[in-house]
């Protein structure tokens, strides 16, 4: 049943439609609950009409030990006004009343999960309507934690391959992913280096190489034109640590939101869904 | 407690202690992690790597260093017979520099030509930094700004012996923050660097290889004990923030069931006031993941990670090593604890009786042994790890205790 659940969930459905429009999709990230609880709600149910085709959001956690400044930052902002693994499932909830059809990758650290408890996190994250999970901290190595039983609830376990993910290791790590493949273009942290195009090319057609399913291409993506570039040779292209800053800068001193913030990101993200939309234009 | 017939063959092959332990780190370095994890392995069954390092733990660290009969010690407490571990009589003043070693060979084995490490109380990353002005590698140290505030003796003494100390402001600067600092660097420069961490924590192989490497202690310990009393000691006593002094002493005895052994958390406040006034994992937190590792660890209800405090800048880390936590779970050791005041005691009492002046940390052991050794016979054989000299605390001991420098 579960296995059906993933072969025609939102994130399978989201890739078929954009392979029929004949273009790449842009996947936004922003941290949930950053700067505060409504700010980021208005920003979240914003990104469809913004052109997020999907997205993810950050649970934040204390100790982001894969993340640069950016994102760090933005989960001391989200954790200091209060925001919970729960209250991250609640924002889900508030979105999927707006939107039935984009699908939500919670993305995180494993100890939130691990403390709030496997089995009823999944069932509380399905039934909320998110439709997988990108967890750091957990290599295919301890896929019984959750990525097994993640598969099992019908929740996708989006892997991470990186440019020293090596041959050998390439079928371990395609095993059990699902939904997409996200690669880390850089071996480093978010929001710092970006990786030539070439190197990208490259990456993504050994990824396609071993396995059938859409390739994301992420970390360094700062600008529309380099969302393009990604878009031309990759089915999707991510970025973060860019909204994340955008949103960033329009709180002040006293970490209140500046009027006119939200429209601002949303706008920015805009301007990242055309150039990923003109890439193969 | 649960009855086992060893206590000493863990960890299993995915680095696992009973629950504990595993490799919870990002997929980048994931493959070095096994790499690391192989040339371990070769390396410990090469005797020219076991030659060269006991060559080094012998001529630059001044090993084997004296179990000492600590008599004044045993006459002012009237039981137990107290013996001190002398690790402080190393060079760089603390046991932190045998793992050093073992690992700066490693990474020399391994082609690796810069090496990185986090520090707390700063022991480890002026061990660190010898090594690498040893074997001439560039050599940076995370240390969090709150840390480097406390112990400028130390972040000078890293500088002095050629190495870069990066201040770490992210969360609250201390040990922690300085541990994702240096997994993030990594994280960037896997190709060329080696991280040397300083306690039997962070994803396998590192918890059982910083073992191996501090079980020179215990190993000493054993036959020096054999030399003086002809016998087994009877219970064992080590500080345990991460705990590598701890597992470094225990581990090779833990298959003699007559040697009990405790360790000692820090309590700072006290345990009864929270998880923010302490830093005794076990005796206050509960299992997690952080820094490649489950163990118990200080968290919130929403498995954030809660920073602690201890008046021991070595021991206000918020875990501990994995084989601890499942060494207190299957019961074999037992995890006690001393509190900021009780080892500012004990860090006195030791200096006017013995002539030592310990690190604080190691005075939180110490705290554990004035409590224990006064119900002891006299025969009762007890060995304290007095891990560290405390010439670096000596600013923070004398601020506590309204003295001005």
């Amino acid at each position: 049943m579960s296995a059906d659940i993933l072969a025609d969930g939102r994130i399978a459905r989201r890739f078929k439609a954009l392979k029929a429009e004949g273009r790449a999709g842009l996947v936004t990230f922003i941290t949930a609950g950053d700067p505060d609880p409504a700010a980021s709600q208005a920003v979240l149910n914003g990104l469809p009409a913004a052109g997020a085709d999907l997205i993810e959001l950050g649970m934040p956690f204390t100790d982001p030990m894969a993340d640069g400044p950016a994102i760090q930052a933005s989960s001391l902002r989200a954790l200091k006004a209060g925001m919970t693994v729960r209250k991250t499932l609640e924002m889900v909830r508030g979105f999927r009343k707006l939107d039935a059809d984009t699908p939500i990758i919670l993305m995180g650290y494993y100890n939130p999960i691990h403390a709030y408890g496997v089995e009823p996190f999944l069932a509380a994250a399905r039934e909320a309507g998110v439709d997988g999970l990108i967890i750091v901290d957990l290599p295919p190595e301890e896929d019984e934690e959750l990525c097994i039983p993640a598969l099992k609830a019908g929740v996708s376990f989006v892997r991470l391959t990186t440019p020293t993910t090596d041959e050998a290791r390439m079928p371990a790590v395609m095993r059990n992913t699902s939904g997409f493949v996200y690669y880390v273009s850089i071996a480093g942290i978010t929001g710092t280096a970006s990786a030539s195009n070439t190197a990208i090319d490259a990456a993504v057609a050994r990824l396609k190489r071993h396995t059938d399913l859409p390739v994301a291409v992420g970390f360094g993506i700062k600008t529309p034109d380099q969302a393009a570039e990604v878009a031309r040779v990759a089915d999707a292209a991510v970025v973060g640590s860019a909204i994340v800053t955008r949103l960033a800068d329009g709180i002040d001193a006293a970490g209140t939101v500046r009027p006119g913030t939200v429209e601002d990101v949303l706008g920015f993200v805009g301007e990242l869904a055309a150039g990923v939309r003109a890439a193969r234009g | 407690m649960t009855k086992l017939n060893t206590y000493r063959s863990g960890p299993d092959e995915r680095g696992h202690f009973g629950i504990f332990g595993g490799r919870f780190v990002a997929e980048t370095l994931m493959p070095l992690i096994l790499e690391v994890e192989k040339a371990y392995r070769d390396a410990r069954a090469d005797p020219a790597f076991e030659g060269e390092m006991r060559q080094q733990l012998k001529q630059y660290v001044g090993r084997p260093n004296p179990l000492y009969y600590a008599e004044r010690l045993t006459g002012h407490l009237g039981g137990a017979k107290i013996y001190f571990k002398r690790e402080e009589l190393n060079h760089t003043g603390a046991h932190k520099i045998n793992n050093c070693i073992g690992q700066i060979l490693l990474a020399r084995r391994m082609g690796k030509t810069r090496i990185i490490a986090e520090t707390g109380a700063g022991q480890h990353g002026v061990a660190t930094a010898t090594v690498c002005a040893l074997y001439n590698m560039p050599c940076v140290i995370y240390m969090g700004e709150t840390d480097i505030a406390r112990q400028q003796p130390n972040v000078f003494r890293m500088k002095l012996l050629g190495a870069e100390v990066r201040p770490v402001t992210s969360g609250s600067g201390t040990l922690k923050d300085a541990m994702n600092e240096a997994l993030r660097d990594w994280v960037t420069n896997v190709a060329d660097t080696f991280y040397i961490i300083g306690t039997a924590a962070g994803p396998h192989p590192y918890p059982a290889m910083v073992r191996d490497f501090q079980s020179v202690i215990g190993d000493e310990v054993r036959s020096q004990m054999q030399e003086l009393e002809g016998r087994l000691p009877d219970s064992l006593v080590a500080c345990v923030g991460g705990g590598s002094n701890a597992i470094g002493l225990f581990h090779p005895f833990l298959d003699d069931p007559s040697v009990q052994m405790v360790g000692v958390e820090a309590a700072g406040r006290g345990i009864e006031k929270g998880p923010l006034d302490h830093a005794a994992s076990i005796n206050g937190g509960r299992p997690g993941v952080l820094h490649g590792n489950r163990t118990y660890l200080l968290q919130d209800e929403d498995g954030q990670i809660l920073e602690g405090h201890s008046i021991s800048a070595g021991l206000d880390y918020p875990g501990i090593g994995p084989e601890h936590s499942w060494l207190h779970d299957v019961g074999r050791v037992e995890y006690a604890y001393a509190t900021d005041q009780e080892a500012l005691d004990a860090f006195q009492l030791c200096a006017r009786t013995e002539g030592i002046i310990p690190a604080l940390e190691s005075a939180h052991g110490l705290a554990e042994v004035i409590k224990r050794a006064p119900k002891l016979p006299k025969d009762h054989l007890m060995v304290l790890c007095l891990s560290g000299r405390g010439d670096k605390d000596i600013f923070s001991v004398a601020k506590h205790l309204g003295v001005e420098l």
